[in-house]
């Protein structure tokens, strides 16, 4: 009776051994987060090497991590600061990070910030009279929107000509702070009774909600950090769950099997830029409504560069670029504590980035320095 | 000069590449070694030519033991490598080339050209090789460059050649004149080892054989002493059936038509010219030709990959030439790439979701604009166990899979579906014996369920093997026809001579079209 049934068996189990998740999970977890701790560990003790150099005394160098330390987790105030900081740079680097994903090098993230954050700013305060549950919601669609067509520029250009990226983000990158002191001079935009460039200010109903105002005024963590959390996980569906993703993935690791596949190569990388642009411009709009309340020359502060940093140490997957934005973010906040308590220049952290980013680029070198994370279990069998 | 590999031994991680393995390399002596893609050749010879240290064993040059710490100290012994893969600088002439690298210098350290051609031009003339010292290499045909790396090597005082696969790229024609110079090199004295897959070149040219079989040697006398089966069985570890088992084809209605095909790259390179050819459905035609003579193109062509600068490609009665490649897949054509590596698949990804590379926007694996993985690895489960995929898991990155395993998975993946027309390209290059016979059984029941297939493949014993019709190109036409039916004992066919003749492009001068050298079987 039961040959076939036997059959069916021998293959259903066959199936189900194939289905088996892959054994070497220990090395690829190794792989996937040792050389980003590794490296921050050691740009931290090169950091003290450096301010050792610059003669800084040993009590300073203890004093400025404390500080560090203090300044990024160690108050209320400073846990909402270090969080106010990840938010753009999580959001921006999402976008480097998924167009990374897709074979494409963004480095206009902070253009895309500038003119996604300068129409978020004028939506905030032209659009009068509607309730915040609309108007919030419009100005960030707005600042998405306009970042995500600025994106898709460099992306239209690369896909009909072969402009290569990361020459075009780079040249938008200026453009659009140009275009941002130029828009700033413009009477519906330029503050009244002001002869220097700088907006309006965001009207209450554009508003990002404070978290934390009811236990203190000055905490200035925003309602941005649901938004961060939530591009997160889309990108997360986007990159593994989705067609969509799927396709730029494809794209990314290999063009010519994307282009055999019969995925359009050029629709691609537009979508892909646009998204880009999309979350770049977003964290343009929740750093106005969020934190500056108004436009000024500048206002986007290099954090779509640091954001190429945080796509990069965070493995331009999602959950690695909110850690990487959390570390930065950290940095960010302890820093200026240190600036203050010890004396020593904010700069430091910037040298400290610097060298995390060499480190997680060059994860031989991070290997040959600290060979001990590295040791894989079964070479220490073997030895033994 | 004698070289004597002993006991060598090299592991790379925790696959043992070679296991003591004992060589001795005579002079005036073609040694062939024979074994699959993955034997542990290739790690052997990087050994000898200096790249790979041994983990244990020794290297003795006429008895005295030697270490080589690179390449460099190979070469300085009288070691030299051709590569599979020419290292050749295209727009430097010949003798450019040659000497790159130990360049003859004259007076105040200059380039002393008229000196390193008078030395090339003698090396040339002992072993009736026949290259022009002046030409670039890229205005001369690959048999003559596969020459120019033999100079190279030769200039450099070389006592021991290593010849990695070197009739991959060459006609049957060139192949022959290749071993006069592998024979007049031989009895000058030289030691050759002589590397490859195929069986009847090991019975041609060499003078002892070693067969390599997962990082050991596992046979080893004079080719006399074997027949091409036992040769087989001592490769693979198991009897070998060299007839694919393929009954008469019974053709039904045309599936593929092409009709003036013509493909101009940047307004003036002539890919394709005004080709026609047609594939009915139950029959299996190859296009036979010597690499780079179009059939790239017309493949892509046909799949829709690049655009048409005239003519039409019609399936089942449909215009198809300006579909997309996705509506064409979508229509039931199966495209298996010829470089599974570069365009069939993406290393990095799982197995399966390889298995879905061009089918995961549709059902059954899609819902919405989502993809359902479970479903995915549901079938490329199944997919593995049907065609034979061997590999632990479906999770496991593709890149890590054998080359056999890796084509059979991009086979599975195009066969699976629902399909009229099979356009397989070089279905089998770069995979092992049981996975090659696996293929072609594959592809026959392919036909023999009633669809067109069409193999692009530069192996002719492949074509006459499998096809039930053969084009030739070259020159991005098709320059003649071949009628392939077998009688049953296997007797009859095309002429595999007239198509060696076809494919160097030899008696057809002026004719454009196909059907000169029809009906060769007669």
């Amino acid at each position: 009776m039961s040959q076939t049934e036997h059959k069916s068996d021998t293959t259903r189990d066959a199936v189900r051994a194939l289905m088996a998740p892959p054994i070497d999970r220990d090395g690829a977890w190794r792989e996937l987060f040792m050389v980003p701790l590794a490296a921050v560990m050691l740009a931290l003790l090169f950091g003290a090497l450096i301010m050792m150099a610059t003669s800084v005394s040993p009590a300073t160098i203890l004093q400025s991590f404390i500080a560090m330390a203090r300044g990024s987790v160690g108050s209320l105030h400073a846990i909402s600061e270090t969080l106010t900081a990840t938010i753009p740079l999580v959001l921006a680097g999402l976008g480097i990070g998924l167009a990374f994903r897709a074979g494409l090098f963004n480095i206009g993230a902070e253009g895309q910030m500038v003119v996604g954050g300068l129409a978020a700013a004028v939506a905030s305060f032209s659009l009068t009279g509607l309730p915040s549950i609309i108007h919030l919601p419009l100005v960030l669609m707005v600042g998405l929107a306009v970042g995500a067509l600025y994106a898709a520029i460099a992306g239209f250009l690369r896909a009909t000509t072969g402009a290569h990226e990361v020459i075009s983000t780079i040249m938008l990158n200026l453009i659009s702070f140009r275009l941002l002191d130029y828009f700033l001079r413009q009477p519906f935009i330029q503050k009244e009774g002001r002869s220097d460039p700088i907006s309006k200010a965001v009207l209450e109903s554009a508003e990002l909600p404070r978290l934390l105002s009811f236990f203190d005024g000055n905490l200035r963590l925003h309602a941005g950090l649901f938004i961060m959390l939530a591009a997160v996980l889309l990108v997360y569906w986007l990159l593994y769950r989705s067609k969509l993703g799927f396709a730029f993935r494809i794209s990314g690791e290999n063009p010519q099997a994307a282009r055999y596949a019969g995925i359009r190569s050029g629709l691609t990388i537009i979508l892909a830029m646009a998204i880009a642009g999309a979350l770049a411009g977003l964290a343009g709009a929740t750093q106005i409504t969020g934190v500056l309340g108004r436009a000024s020359p500048g206002f986007s502060a290099g954090i779509g560069f640091d954001a190429i940093a945080v796509a990069l140490l965070g493995r331009s997957h999602p959950v690695g670029i909110l850690l990487a934005g959390l570390l930065f973010g950290a940095l960010e906040a302890g820093g200026r504590q240190m600036q203050v308590d010890a004396g020593v220049s904010i700069d430091l952290i910037s040298i400290i980035q610097a060298l995390i980013i060499i480190f997680v680029a060059a994860p031989l070198l991070v290997k040959r320095i600290l060979p001990p994370l590295f040791r894989t279990k079964s070479v220490n069998e073997d030895a033994s | 000069m004698k070289i004597e590999l002993q006991g060598i031994s090299k592991r790379f991680g925790l696959v043992l590449a070679n296991q003591e393995i004992d060589l001795a390399i005579q002079p005036g002596e073609v040694l062939g070694l024979l074994g699959e893609n993955g034997a542990g050749k290739s790690t052997l010879m990087n050994i000898l030519s200096g790249l790979y240290q041994p983990d244990t064993g020794e290297i003795l040059i006429d008895g005295k033991p030697v270490q080589f710490a690179g390449p460099g100290d190979s070469i300085a012994s009288g070691i030299g490598m051709v590569h599979q893969h020419f290292m050749l600088v295209p727009v430097f002439s010949v003798v450019e080339n040659v000497i790159l690298g130990v360049e003859p210098t004259g007076k105040g350290d200059f380039l002393d050209l008229d000196t390193a051609r008078e030395q090339v031009q003698q090396i040339n003339a002992r072993y009736g090789m026949d290259v022009p010292s002046d030409t670039l290499i890229e205005d001369l045909p690959v048999g003559i460059q596969q020459r120019v790396e033999i100079l190279k090597v030769l200039f450099r005082s070389a006592d021991v050649l290593i010849l990695d696969e070197p009739t991959a790229v060459l006609t049957p024609q060139e192949v022959e004149s290749f071993f006069a110079i592998v024979r007049a090199l031989r009895d000058a004295g030289k030691a050759i080892v002589f590397i490859t897959h195929k069986l009847h070149e090991i019975m041609e040219i060499a003078d002892r054989v070693s067969v390599l079989r997962q990082g050991r040697i596992v046979g080893h006398g004079t080719p006399s002493e074997f027949s091409e089966g036992d040769l087989a069985e001592m490769m693979v570890g198991r009897p070998v059936s060299f007839s694919v088992g393929r009954t008469a084809a019974t053709p039904g209605q045309t599936v593929l038509e092409l009709d003036g095909v013509t493909m101009i790259e940047g307004g003036q390179d002539v890919r394709l010219s005004d080709i026609s050819l047609n594939v009915r459905a139950g029959e299996i035609v190859g296009i036979a030709g010597v690499q780079g003579n179009g059939q790239t193109e017309l493949v892509e062509a046909i799949t829709g990959l690049t655009g048409l600068n005239g003519g039409s490609v019609r399936f089942l009665n449909n215009e198809i030439t300006s579909s997309s490649v996705r509506a064409r897949h979508a229509m039931g054509i199966a495209h298996i790439p010829e470089d599974r590596q570069r365009s069939g698949m993406v290393a990095s990804f799982s197995v399966a979701e390889n298995m879905v590379l061009n089918s995961y926007y549709d059902d059954p694996v899609a819902r919405g604009v989502q993809i359902d993985w479970q479903q995915v690895h549901d079938q490329a489960a199944e997919a593995c166990l049907k065609y034979d995929v061997r590999t632990p898991s479906v999770f496991l990155g593709a890149g890590s899979l054998s080359g056999g395993n890796q084509q059979k998975m991009v086979v599975a993946r195009e066969l699976e579906r629902d399909v009229r027309l099979v356009v397989a390209s070089q279905p089998t290059r770069g995979v092992d014996v049981g996975s090659i016979e696996y293929i072609h059984s594959q592809l026959v029941a392919c036909r023999d369920r009633g669809n067109a297939v069409l193999i692009v493949s530069s192996e002719l014993d492949e074509i006459l093997d499998l096809s039930d019709r053969i084009y030739v190109m070259y020159g991005g036409r098709v320059i003649a026809e071949f009628d392939n039916h077998r009688a049953e004992d296997g007797s009859g066919g095309a002429d595999r001579n007239q198509i060696g003749l076809a494919m160097a492009g030899i008696g057809t001068d002026d004719s454009p079209s196909d059907a000169t050298l029809m009906g060769a079987s007669a």
